[in-house]
Formats: structure tokens, C-alpha cells, sequence
């Protein structure tokens, strides 16, 4: 069955997707959103909203997905398994849909020690794998875990995330089958700066038939600078930023590095986007989201198509 | 077996501070193993509280003692005789000790002078590490003998996440292996990978302390 989601019609008439994400505000200020939604408007398919990501509080995914919704955007809203259990995740999904919600990005999420909250207890009731297999049980069969009916299923489009760079690399095709198995839809990836080791990644998913199975949306993200480029290869785990190019920021005056993170972020895209099985770019510029524009405009992605998604 | 800390010394004088006569109880159980509540442990820790105490100008009468096991009926009867000569029990068997010594004797004040902290094994001579969160539901047999629940920083079940760093570390912790990497590489030693390839479903934690206390009842065995 489709969804409502205009990315799953924008894959659907062939197109190459683009979308992004945006953090919540900190805070009760629903302008913050709405100022990251109006800078993102026209250069994207789809907006993810985080999820209290890296265990830092902000304000809720769902309610930050509303008010994109009202002003006309399409946001996709993400889910962590880390601070809800089955209950409160099967209430959130059937929320997501009743506020016009059209897609989901299923995921585990950062450990709690990582925010600002290290002293909570931490939840993880069911995965990500599992979270995928209960929308799709929610969304196709109309039935709850327990065996009970929905009245009005929820109808989303499902997604989740998946990490090509971490350890242990050999296995990270099969975890992509597993979620193609519960149910996934589309894919978006950790932000991809070794490119070589990405191409080999997908030679394993194609292997499998995998890209065929789901869109697959490679993900970029924008360096600001050299030191940001060291930093993320030193502290952020399952992330790989190759030497040269660290090399090539660090060989960059500093007041122009922020442009070559820009140049780079545009060659891979061009680059990914010739990788068969590649259905899109993911562009992740989490507090510099006035760059996606720049981007999508420097790797010729823009005009988006411009697809209505029927009002159901 | 089951894993405690003392606790800190200063944590147990201020619990203490109250009293000036106690008795002092360690267990020749688990707590003995891991070398937190065995009778050298009781030994050192009533001098160090008495002299403490001394220091303070208070001193502090200690009577010690080290149990078969404070987690069992018969074990505990030897205490009652002189309980009522002391004003308080400190205790570092394992939580469940504890409580033991205070559901048996109702009357009087039972302290922790120990933190249990998980069901675990001797990985080397200093160094313990947990193993399992007693499910109650065991999936050993699924995932190489080595436990998503236990080990995993997330009781992932279907595992790893993206978090696991290049020397096949959790993203949590340095000194933590990630649990999944360790399922994988088991699996495909023992050429079980096909157990990963199946999407294992949502658990059902009723068996585990979600579902409340727990009990086994062995009516062969009750008299
Ligand atoms: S699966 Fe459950 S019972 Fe088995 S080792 Fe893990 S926590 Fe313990
Ligand atoms: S890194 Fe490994 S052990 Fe840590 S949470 Fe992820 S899968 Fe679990």
C-alpha cells in the first residue's frame, strides 16, 4: 500500500530524492523551527526532525514534525527506542499519523550517557529492527502487537538509518538485509567522507539485491573546518574521515574552510549519485542549515520536483 | 556468582553515626569470591571504623561476624542470641543478604555496607565483569553463549549498532567490548551466522524483573 509521503512519490517517479534533517530547539520556541523550516523550503523533499538526539533534550520530534506539517513542508519524523517501550512507541506512531504525519525513521538512538542526562534509565524495550517490524505490523496488518485491531492504521512511510563505517564492516550489509527483512522503505546513512570504502559497501548491498529493496539515501555532511573534521574522526564512534581529506580542509586558508567543506560536500554528492543503487542524498547540516540550499543548488539537485501530495 | 563494592568508608561512618555499638556481618558466599564482604573483608573494615571512630572521639564497639550465607534461613539463627545487645546491623553480604538479616530480625536496624552490583565472573585476579541481567528467558543458545542483554550497552537484539568503534568497542565505554561484535565473531567461529541473519523478535521482559518480584516455587521440594 502507498503512503501520503511525497519522498515515497518522489522515488516513485524515478526522481533522485534529497532530504535532510533539522534539531529541535532547546527550548518551548516553536519560531526556531519554523525559521529552519522556511531556510530548507523548496531545496528538499523531505525534513527529518532528531529525536533528543545524542540523549540531549529538546523538544519533542513529533510535536517539531506538526509545525513543519502546518506550514506545507514534509517532515519525517525520527524515533528512538531508547526512552519509550513498546507501549508509549505503538501511542507516538499512531500520534505521528493522526497529526498528518507521512513518514518514520526508525531507530535505536545514542546511548543516554552521551547527553546531559547520564543518570536516566535508559529504556530499549524492543531495536530499531523490531521498532521497523511494529510500524509495519501497525501499518499493513492493522493490528497491534497484542493481537488487537487498529481502528485507522497508521500510514507511514518506513525508514531507518544504517552505519556503513562501523565495525564490524563485513556485517553491515547483512544488518541492511535484516531491516529490509522488517520492513524498512527507504535508508538514510551515517555521513559518508571515505567514498572508496562506501562504493565497497554497496557492491555488498547490490550483492545482495538489497537496492532494489530499498531506496537508499547516501548521507553528507557539510565539514566547517579542519578542526571539526579532526574532532568528529576523534570523538564521533563509527565515523570515517580519510586523512586527505582532513588534509585538504587543513591545506585550506582558515576563513576559506568553511567553503571547501561546502566543495567537498558537493563532489560527493556528485559522486554518490553515480553509485548504482544511490536513490538520494541525505544532506545533515545540524545547526547550519542554511547551507543546504547552497548545496542542493551546487550538486544540481534543485528544482525539486514538484509533486502534491494528495490531502488525505 | 554476585558481584559488590564497599562502599565508601565515609558513606558507611555516616550511616553508623548513630551508633556506638554494632555488630558487623559478612558472608562466606559470593561477596567472599569477589572480595568485598568475605571475613578478611569484615576484619579490615570493623579496624578501619574503629579507628575512624577513635579519631572522633567516639568510639565504636564492633562485633564480627561472617555467615555461611546470609541469604539463607539457617545460616542467619546464629545471630540471635546476641542481636539484642546491639543497636544495629551493618551488613556487607549482597543486597539480598541484607534484606535477609532484616526480614529475620524486624527489630533491628539493618545498614548496607556493601553496593551489589551485578551478576558477573572472574575475568582475571582483580577484575570482574558482568555477564547477565538475570531475564529470565535465556536466548544463549541464539547468540553464540554470549548475552545481547547483559553485554550489550542497549540489550540491542539485533545488533550491533552504529556506535561500535574500529577496535570493536561500544560507543559508551572504552573499557566496555561491544557485545555484538563479540556475538558476530562467535557466530561465524562456530558457523552460526544464519542465527544472525534471522531477525530475533521483541522480547518478552515478563520473565525479567518487569513483570515484579519473582518467585520459583518447587513444590517437590517443599515440605
Ligand atoms: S539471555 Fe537472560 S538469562 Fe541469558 S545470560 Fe542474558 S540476561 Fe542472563
Ligand atoms: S556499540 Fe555494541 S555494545 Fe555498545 S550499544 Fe552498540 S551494539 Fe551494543
Amino acid at each position: 500500500m502507498k503512503t501520503a509521503s511525497r519522498l515515497e512519490r518522489v522515488f516513485d517517479e524515478g526522481h533522485f530524492a534529497v532530504t535532510t534533517e533539522c534539531g529541535p530547539p532547546r527550548g518551548s520556541d516553536p519560531e526556531v523551527i519554523r525559521k529552519k523550516g522556511e531556510l530548507l523550503r523548496g531545496s528538499v523533499d523531505a525534513i527529518n526532525v532528531t529525536d533528543n538526539q545524542t540523549s540531549v533534550v529538546r523538544m519533542a520530534s513529533i510535536a517539531s514534525c506538526a509545525i513543519l506539517k502546518e506550514m506545507g513542508l514534509e517532515p519525517i519524523v525520527q524515533m528512538v527506542t531508547r526512552d519509550r517501550n513498546r507501549i508509549s512507541l505503538q501511542s507516538d506512531i499512531l500520534g505521528a499519523a493522526g497529526l498528518g504525519l507521512n513518514a518514520i525513521l526508525c531507530l535505536s538512538g545514542d546511548h543516554q550517557t552521551f547527553g546531559d542526562d547520564p543518570d536516566a534509565k535508559n529504556v530499549f524495550d524492543i531495536d530499531s529492527i523490531q521498532l521497523i517490524e511494529l510500524v509495519k505490523m501497525m501499518r499493513d496488518e492493522g493490528k497491534f502487537p497484542s493481537g488487537k485491531e487498529i481502528q485507522g492504521p497508521p500510514n507511514l512511510f518506513i525508514g531507518a538509518a544504517c552505519n556503513p563505517f562501523a565495525e564490524p564492516f563485513e556485517i553491515r550489509p547483512i544488518r541492511l538485509a535484516k531491516k529490509v527483512d522488517a520492513g524498512v522503505q527507504f535508508i538514510q546513512t551515517q555521513c559518508i567522507y571515505n567514498l572508496d570504502r562506501f562504493e565497497k559497501f554497496m557492491d555488498e548491498v547490490r550483492k545482495l539485491g538489497l537496492h532494489e529493496q530499498v531506496k537508499i539515501l547516501a548521507g553528507v555532511t557539510p565539514l566547517k573546518s579542519a578542526g571539526m573534521a579532526k574532532f568528529m574522526k576523534k570523538n564521533v564512534a563509527g565515523m570515517d574521515i580519510p586523512d586527505d581529506v582532513i588534509q585538504r580542509m587543513a591545506d585550506t586558508p582558515k576563513e576559506e574552510q568553511a567553503a571547501k567543506g561546502i566543495e567537498i560536500c558537493v563532489e560527493s554528492i556528485e559522486r554518490l549519485r553515480k553509485v548504482e543503487g544511490v536513490a538520494g542524498a541525505h544532506i545533515m547540516a545540524i545547526e547550519w542549515e542554511k547551507m543546504v540550499p547552497v548545496i542542493a543548488e551546487k550538486a544540481g539537485l534543485l528544482p525539486r520536483p514538484d509533486i502534491s501530495v494528495p490531502s488525505d | 556468582m554476585i558481584m559488590g563494592e564497599q562502599k565508601p568508608l565515609e558513606v558507611i561512618l555516616g550511616m553508623l553515626a548513630p551508633y556506638d555499638k554494632i555488630v558487623l556481618a559478612g558472608c562466606h558466599g559470593c561477596v567472599t569470591v569477589c572480595r568485598a564482604g568475605g571475613a578478611k573483608e569484615v576484619e579490615i573494615l570493623a579496624s578501619s571504623l574503629r579507628l575512624a571512630r577513635e579519631a572522633e572521639g567516639r568510639p565504636l564497639e564492633i562485633k564480627e561476624v561472617t555467615l555461611e550465607r546470609q541469604c539463607d534461613p539457617e545460616y542467619l539463627e546464629p545471630m540471635r542470641p546476641y542481636l539484642e545487645d546491639y543497636q544495629a546491623v551493618l551488613s556487607i553480604a549482597c543486597g539480598a543478604g541484607i534484606q535477609f538479616v532484616a526480614e529475620k530480625y524486624t527489630s533491628t536496624v539493618v545498614l548496607p555496607g556493601l553496593d551489589t552490583t551485578f551478576i558477573g565472573v572472574t575475568e582475571k585476579q582483580g577484575l570482574w565483569v558482568e555477564r547477565c541481567q538475570a531475564c529470565g528467558d535465556c536466548v544463549l543458545h541464539l547468540t553464540g553463549g554470549i548475552c545481547p542483554v547483559a553485554r550489550c550497552s542497549k540489550s540491542l537484539f539485533n545488533g550491533p549498532c552504529g556506535g561500535t568503534t574500529t577496535d570493536g568497542r561500544c560507543e559508551v565505554d572504552k573499557e566496555i567490548p561491544c557485545g555484538w561484535m563479540m556475538i558476530i565473531e562467535r557466530l561465524r567461529s562456530l558457523n552460526q551466522l544464519e542465527n544472525y541473519r534471522k531477525n530475533l523478535p521483541m522480547k518478552s521482559w515478563k520473565t525479567s524483573r518487569d513483570g515484579g518480584p519473582r518467585r520459583i516455587a518447587r513444590e517437590d521440594l517443599m515440605e
